[in-house]
C-alpha cells in the first residue's frame, strides 16, 4: 500500500488548501467583525503550516548540530513563520482593538447595521 | 566616525526612523515627539539623496546587513528604481512634518499625538525598508509594518467612519500580505532562494513550471489589493477621505507609491528574466484594468461631494496610468509610469494639503460648504488650482510631462486604447477639478457664514512647495525624465 508508507504524503498540502479556503470564506462571507478576524487568523495559520511542512525532510530530525546527524529539516521557513506569527499577533491585536472602538462608535459589531447607520450619516 | 556612518548610509536610512518611533513612545510630549520626527525625516531626506548621487556615480550599491553574504543574509539592493523611491519617500515625509504641526493639533485629540507621530516614524522606516531591501520576505516583513501603522494613522480621524474604513483596509491589507506570502513561499519552494538578484538567476530554468506561475500569480493580486489596482481598491476612497488630513497627505503621496514599486521588483527584477509578463498575458491583464481604473473611477470622481473622496477616486485613475506605462514594457513606457509616480506623488500631495487647510478653517472638505472659499482663502485655492492643473496635465505642469511621455510610449505601440483613455480621463478630470473651482471661484459666500482667514504660514509653505517643485519638473523635466529612464533600464535589465 502505497498510502501507509507515504503516510502522510501530500495530507498537509491538503489540509493546507482545506484551512485556507474556510478561514477565506469567513472573511468574505461573515457580517460579524470579530468573526471575521478569526477567519483572517485561520487563513494565516494556513500559510504557516505550507512553509512548515516544505522545510520537512524525508527522515529528517530537528536542526541541531551534532553527531550522527546528517539530514535535517529545513530551518530557515521556520524561522520565516516566526516573524510571519509576530506579524500575525499584532495584526490580530490592532484588528480586534479597532472592533472595541468600533462597538464604542457604533453600538454594533454587525456589518450591516453599520453599514446602514454609515449611510445615515450621510 | 564618518567613515562608519558612510559604510552603513544604507542601513541608517531604514534604522533611524525604526529607533525613533519608540524614542516619540517615550517622550509623550507632543511638541517634543514633533520635533524628534522632523528632525528624523530631514535626516533621511539628505541620506536619500546622498545615496542616489552615489548610484548614478556608481550604478548598485550593495549593502549586506550584519555581513552575512546574500543569498544567506539579508541584503539592501540600492539601484536606480530604489534610491528614486527613498528620494520620493523622504522628500513627501519631509514636506508633510511642518504642515503636520497645526493641522495634526487640529484634528487629533492632544494625549494622541506623540502616538501619532510615532506611527508616522514607523511607516516611513516600512516604506523605505521596501524600497531599500534586496530579501523578498524581508520585503514582506516592511510592507506589513507600513501598512499596520497606517492602519491606526487611519483610526486616529475624527469621524467614526474612520474606525471603520481603518478596519476595512486591515482586512483587505492582511489578505493583501497573506497572499504575497503564499506567493513568496511558493517561490522558495521551487528555488530555495530569498534573494531577488539569486532568484533572478535560479527562476528562468522554471518559468514554465506550475510553481512558479501559482507564485506569480498569488504575489500579483496581493501587491495589487496593495497598491488598490482596480477591482481591489475598496478600501481605499474611504481610507482616503476619513483619514486625518495629514494622513491622507502622506498616503496618498507614498503608500500605493510603494505598493506599485514592489510590484515592479517583483515582477520585473525577479520575474523580469523568464519572460513572463508578456507570455501569460500578464501585460493584457494589467492594461486592461489601467483604462478600467482611468476612465471608470475618473467617472465616479465627478459626482463626488465630498472634496477628499474625489481626490481618492482622482487617485485611483493616476494609479491607472502608471500601471498601463509600466504594462508596455518599454523603456519609454515604463519610464513615463515612474515618472507619472513622480509628479502624481507631489500633485496629490499637493491638493490633499489644500484640503486640510480649508478643513482647518470651515471644518468640512464639503464641495457645498465652499462656496465663495478664493475669496477668503486666496492662498490656499490657488494652490488647488495650480495643483489641479497638474492633475489635468496642462503644459508647464508636472503631470503634462508625464502625460506626454505616456502618450508617446502607447503611440509607439500602438495601442489606441491606451491613447483614447488616456484622453478621456484627462478630459474627466477638467470637469471634477472644475466643480471644486466653480464653487470656490464663481459662487458666493453664504451670508451667515463664519469669517475666516488664511490658513496658517506653516501650512501653506509646505502646500506650495511640493505644488512649486512639481512645476519645477513640469519645466525642468529632462532632470526625472533622466533618472526615470535610467530606473526603467534597471528594471527591464532581465528583458532586454
Amino acid at each position: 500500500m502505497d498510502f501507509f508508507s507515504d503516510f502522510p504524503g501530500l495530507l498537509n498540502y491538503w489540509v493546507v488548501i482545506v484551512l485556507m479556503m474556510i478561514g477565506f470564506y469567513i472573511v468574505i462571507a461573515h457580517d460579524n467583525l470579530v468573526k471575521k478576524i478569526v477567519g483572517l487568523n485561520i487563513f494565516q495559520v494556513s500559510v504557516f503550516v505550507f512553509y512548515i511542512t516544505m522545510a520537512k525532510i524525508k527522515g529528517g530530525t530537528a536542526p541541531i548540530l551534532a553527531e550522527g546527524i546528517t539530514t535535517y529539516s529545513n530551518p530557515l521557513p521556520h524561522v520565516l513563520i516566526l516573524t510571519a506569527i509576530v506579524v500575525g499577533v499584532a495584526m490580530t491585536a490592532l484588528g480586534l482593538a479597532l472592533v472595541v472602538r468600533i462597538r464604542d462608535a457604533y453600538g454594533t459589531i454587525e456589518d450591516d447595521e453599520i453599514q446602514a447607520q454609515e449611510s445615515e450619516d450621510l | 566616525m564618518t567613515q562608519f556612518v558612510s559604510t552603513h548610509l544604507a542601513a541608517l536610512q531604514v534604522v533611524l526612523a525604526l529607533l525613533a518611533a519608540p524614542v516619540c513612545l517615550l517622550l509623550r510630549r507632543p511638541n517634543a515627539a514633533w520635533v524628534v520626527a522632523t528632525a528624523i525625516t530631514w535626516v533621511l531626506l539628505g541620506i536619500a539623496l546622498v545615496l542616489l548621487e552615489q548610484v548614478l556615480e556608481a550604478s548598485t550599491l550593495i549593502y549586506t546587513l550584519g555581513g552575512w553574504p546574500a543569498p544567506w543574509g539579508i541584503e539592501y539592493r540600492i539601484d536606480l528604481a530604489s534610491a528614486f523611491m527613498l528620494v520620493i519617500i523622504t522628500g513627501i515625509g519631509s514636506a508633510v512634518m511642518p504642515y503636520a504641526w497645526a493641522s495634526v493639533e487640529a484634528e487629533i485629540p492632544e494625549e494622541r499625538i506623540y502616538l501619532f507621530y510615532c506611527m508616522y516614524l514607523l511607516n516611513i522606516a516600512g516604506l523605505l525598508g521596501i524600497a531599500i531591501t534586496g530579501d523578498v520576505f524581508n520585503l514582506f516583513v516592511f510592507l506589513e509594518i507600513s501598512s499596520l501603522s497606517s492602519y491606526v494613522m487611519i483610526s486616529l480621524g475624527k469621524d467614526r467612519r474612520a474606525l471603520t474604513a481603518a478596519y476595512r483596509y486591515l482586512i483587505m491589507g492582511t489578505i493583501g500580505a497573506t497572499f504575497y506570502i503564499i506567493g513568496v513561499g511558493l517561490m522558495y519552494m521551487a528555488t530555495g532562494s530569498l534573494n531577488m538578484a539569486d532568484l533572478a538567476t535560479l527562476i528562468p530554468a522554471i518559468a514554465d513550471s506550475r510553481t512558479v506561475l501559482m507564485s506569480l500569480a498569488f504575489i500579483t493580486v496581493g501587491l495589487g489589493l496593495k497598491l488598490a489596482l482596480v477591482p481591489l481598491h475598496m478600501w481605499l476612497p474611504n481610507a482616503y477621505t476619513h483619514a486625518p488630513s495629514v494622513v491622507s497627505v502622506f498616503l496618498a503621496g507614498t503608500g500605493t507609491k510603494i505598493a506599485v514599486y514592489a510590484m515592479l521588483r517583483i515582477v520585473f527584477t525577479v520575474f523580469g528574466g523568464a519572460g513572463v509578463f508578456d507570455g501569460y498575458g500578464l501585460g493584457e491583464m494589467l492594461s486592461g484594468l489601467a483604462v478600467i481604473a482611468m476612465i471608470g473611477a475618473s467617472a465616479v470622481a465627478i459626482f463626488q461631494t465630498n472634496v477628499k473622496r474625489l481626490l481618492a477616486y482622482s487617485s485611483l485613475a493616476q494609479i491607472g496610468y502608471i500601471m498601463i506605462g509600466i504594462a508596455m514594457t518599454s523603456v519609454l513606457g515604463m519610464s513615463a509610469g515612474i515618472v507619472h509616480l513622480f509628479n502624481h506623488a507631489l500633485i496629490k500631495a499637493g491638493l490633499f494639503m489644500a484640503m486640510g487647510c480649508i478643513f482647518l478653517r470651515i471644518g468640512s472638505v464639503q464641495i457645498d460648504d465652499m462656496k465663495g472659499l478664493a475669496k477668503v482663502m486666496p492662498v490656499t485655492m490657488a494652490a488647488f488650482v495650480a495643483g489641479g492643473f497638474g492633475l489635468i496635465g496642462v503644459p508647464l505642469t508636472a503631470g503634462f510631462i508625464s502625460k506626454w511621455y505616456l502618450l508617446q510610449a502607447a503611440i509607439e505601440k500602438g495601442w489606441w486604447l491606451a491613447i483614447a483613455a488616456i484622453l478621456i480621463s484627462s478630459l474627466l478630470a477638467i470637469i471634477y477639478i472644475w466643480r471644486v473651482v466653480e464653487t470656490a471661484y464663481f459662487q458666493d459666500r453664504d451670508e451667515n457664514a463664519p469669517t475666516i482667514s488664511e490658513a496658517p504660514w506653516s501650512m501653506l509653505i509646505p502646500m506650495w512647495t511640493l505644488i512649486g517643485v512639481s512645476f519645477y519638473f513640469g519645466i525642468h523635466a529632462t532632470q526625472t525624465m533622466d533618472v526615470a529612464i535610467g530606473a526603467a533600464e534597471a528594471l527591464l535589465g532581465g528583458i532586454q
